[in-house]
């Protein structure tokens, strides 16, 4: 089975701190795959990279079998990669439903009538539709994270990177939120999930690609990878959640 | 329950109205208003279009330069080029003057585009400045000390001389009517979605699709185009130019940043607010000589520090007004209560 997205021998670093560091992965369509990794591992960077708002000082991306390592954002994005921010990036002086209608009319590039409406139902689908028309700077943050969500999701991903999108929610907030995204999941969309809230991430994710120093050190069956020496080392602290 | 989107509100609505009756009484001033508040009428038209332009730049496509003089110039001298060499009617050589602005604005963007943040800003104000010393060496033109626009040119327009002056005042109507119309389309379309967007977070709009760097340039190409026809308006009420007077960064953009901060960057009503602001400050205050400037900086200070989002961010986060439809409403039809 060929991979959706490809990642081959991935370098990169900010001067001395190195980000990613020969990583290489495979993520095949339909796929739910989940990153961890302690804090500064490279995570963010490693999303930063595939959906192009850094550039790479070595290695290759492929996404569908083309090589998109030079490839702007924007033009992955219309190929079918959409991320969240873990720092939310609301457009804040636009409305939520207007946030979410940017995704679907610039990256999803639908006609408008068929834009209001999908961004209507990403919006019912997070939960987000009662503050349609609140301007997204007066979200809380749980909500920027939402519209984080919502916004990528209008988009109409077939790659859909979540960054910590979990965190700080309630029992009840983080199940339907895990609902949310098997729904999504579901209906064919492949996932990539960084999240430190590791029950949610087992509770959807097919495999598990732990990071350190920008260096993939395990990969594999989740349960099994959760009980690995290493992982164990790293998350000694952070595993009690799970 | 069915569910809608709306683009009016009535409040809008109420504002079109009036504007458009507005605009009626404005364009009958040439048979009630006097020669010198013609004039004045005139300057704030112009004063209008080049603040919406610029905060469409700065405000929205995060352009902030600080050169804009460069174009309000070369429209300027375009005219009395095009009418005195090339014996166009001084409308059409404004026009092509628009023309030609555009076509030397591409690759002005393409230099001043690697520039990030203050660096774009002073490479702005150095290219007005080539501009300037550009056009201070065309000897035909008058060089340093300028020329006037010729008698023969300035009767082509029309034969009286209130004729020539109801005519210069509806076409700097006109043109500030053009400009806020054009500007206020562009937003309200999907194109103009994703500016505002850009506005808001370019690293997000660059996420969800938005080719960032082709939208700046097509706004600079735009508003550049603009402001040369604008310049060339302003420099047909003045019948003279000069250098100094066409690449002047007071007059053609620290005024205009004035107005567009204080009103409200990065929203169309702002301009609006800080153009009355500009005028009515500089009319009660324009006998105090230099403390007029000292007043204007203070002035500057106080909202930048009060009210960040200029007067008309103020007014909108205490009502949430807009007299400009842009946004989109979701509207719920409950069906009948019981049934
Ligand atoms: N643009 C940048 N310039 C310089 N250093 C950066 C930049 N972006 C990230 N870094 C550094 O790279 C390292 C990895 O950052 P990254 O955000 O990828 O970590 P992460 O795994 O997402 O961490 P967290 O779990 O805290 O979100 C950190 O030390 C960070 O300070
Ligand atoms: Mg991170």
């Amino acid at each position: 089975m060929s991979a959706l997205l490809s990642v081959s021998e991935l370098q990169k670093s900010f001067g001395a701190v190195v980000v990613a560091d020969a990583s290489s992965f495979d993520v095949a369509q339909g796929e739910a795959v989940g990153i961890l990794g302690p804090n500064g591992a490279g995570k963010t960077s490693l999303f930063n990279l595939i959906t192009g708002s850094l550039r790479p000082d070595g290695g290759a991306i492929r996404f569908e079998g083309r090589d998109i390592t030079s490839a702007s954002a924007a033009a992955r994005c219309k190929m079918g990669v959409a991320r969240s921010f873990q720092i939310p990036q609301p457009f804040v002086g636009m409305t939520v439903f207007e946030n979410a209608l940017v995704g679907a009319t610039q990256g999803a590039g639908l006609p408008a009538a068929e834009a209001e409406a999908h961004a209507l139902d990403v919006l019912h689908e997070t939960g987000l539709f009662a503050k349609a028309n609140m301007r997204a700077g007066s979200l809380s943050l749980l909500e920027r994270k939402r519209l984080e969500l919502a916004r990528a999701l209008a988009a109409k991903p077939k790659l859909l990177l979540l960054d910590e999108i979990a965190g700080g929610l309630t029992d009840a907030e983080c199940g339907a939120l895990i609902d949310t995204i098997k729904r999504i999941h579901a209906k064919g969309t492949t996932i990539i999930w960084i999240e430190h809230v590791v029950h949610a991430l087992m509770a959807v994710v097919e495999r598990l690609i732990v990071i350190d120093f920008g260096r993939k050190i395990a990969e594999g069956e989740p349960k099994a990878i959760m009980e690995s020496a290493e992982v164990k080392e790293i998350y000694l602290g952070i595993a009690a959640d799970g | 329950m069915s569910t809608r989107i709306a683009r009016s509100t009535p409040g809008a609505r109420a504002a079109m109205v009036i504007a458009a009756l507005g605009l009626i009484v404005l364009a009958a001033a040439p048979w009630w208003a006097g020669r010198a508040d013609m004039r004045l009428l005139g300057e704030i038209y112009l004063y209008l279009s080049l603040a919406v332009l610029w905060n469409l730049m700065a405000g929205y496509a995060g352009l902030v330069s600080v050169g804009q003089q460069a174009y309000v110039g070369f429209g300027g001298y375009m005219l009395f080029a095009l009418t005195m060499f090339a014996g166009l009617h001084p409308i059409l050589a404004i026009l092509l003057g628009g023309v030609l602005a555009a076509a030397i604005s591409v690759p002005i963007a393409a230099l001043i585009f690697r520039l990030k943040g203050a660096y774009f800003a002073i490479g702005t104000w150095v290219m007005a400045e080539v501009f300037r010393l550009s056009f201070a060496q065309a000897s035909s033109l008058g060089g340093g000390s300028g020329s006037s626009l010729p008698v023969d040119v300035v009767r082509s327009l029309a034969d009286s001389r209130s004729g020539r002056e109801a005519l210069s005042y509806w076409l700097a109507l006109g043109a500030a009517v053009t400009v806020m119309a054009c500007v206020y389309l562009f937003l309200r379309s999907r194109r103009g979605l994703a500016l505002t967007a850009i506005r808001d977070s370019e690293v997000a709009a660059a996420g969800l699709g938005i080719n960032i760097w082709r939208t700046k340039l097509e706004v600079y190409v735009v508003t550049s185009a603009f402001t040369a026809i604008i310049g060339g308006l302003i420099f047909l009420q003045k019948l003279r130019i000069s250098p100094d007077a066409a690449f002047s960064v007071n007059d053609w953009t620290a005024f205009v940043i004035f107005i567009v901060v204080i009103g409200g960057i990065g929203t169309l009503e702002g301009p609006i607010i800080g153009t009355i602001l500009f005028f009515l400050l500089r009319e009660t205050l324009a006998d105090l000589g230099t403390i007029y400037l000292i007043v204007l900086g203070l002035v500057a200070i106080v909202i930048m520090l009060k009210a960040p989002k200029g007067v008309w961010g103020l007014i909108r986060s205490r009502f949430d007004l807009e007299l400009f439809p842009l946004s989109y409403r979701v509207r719920t039809d409950a069906p009948d209560k019981g049934a």
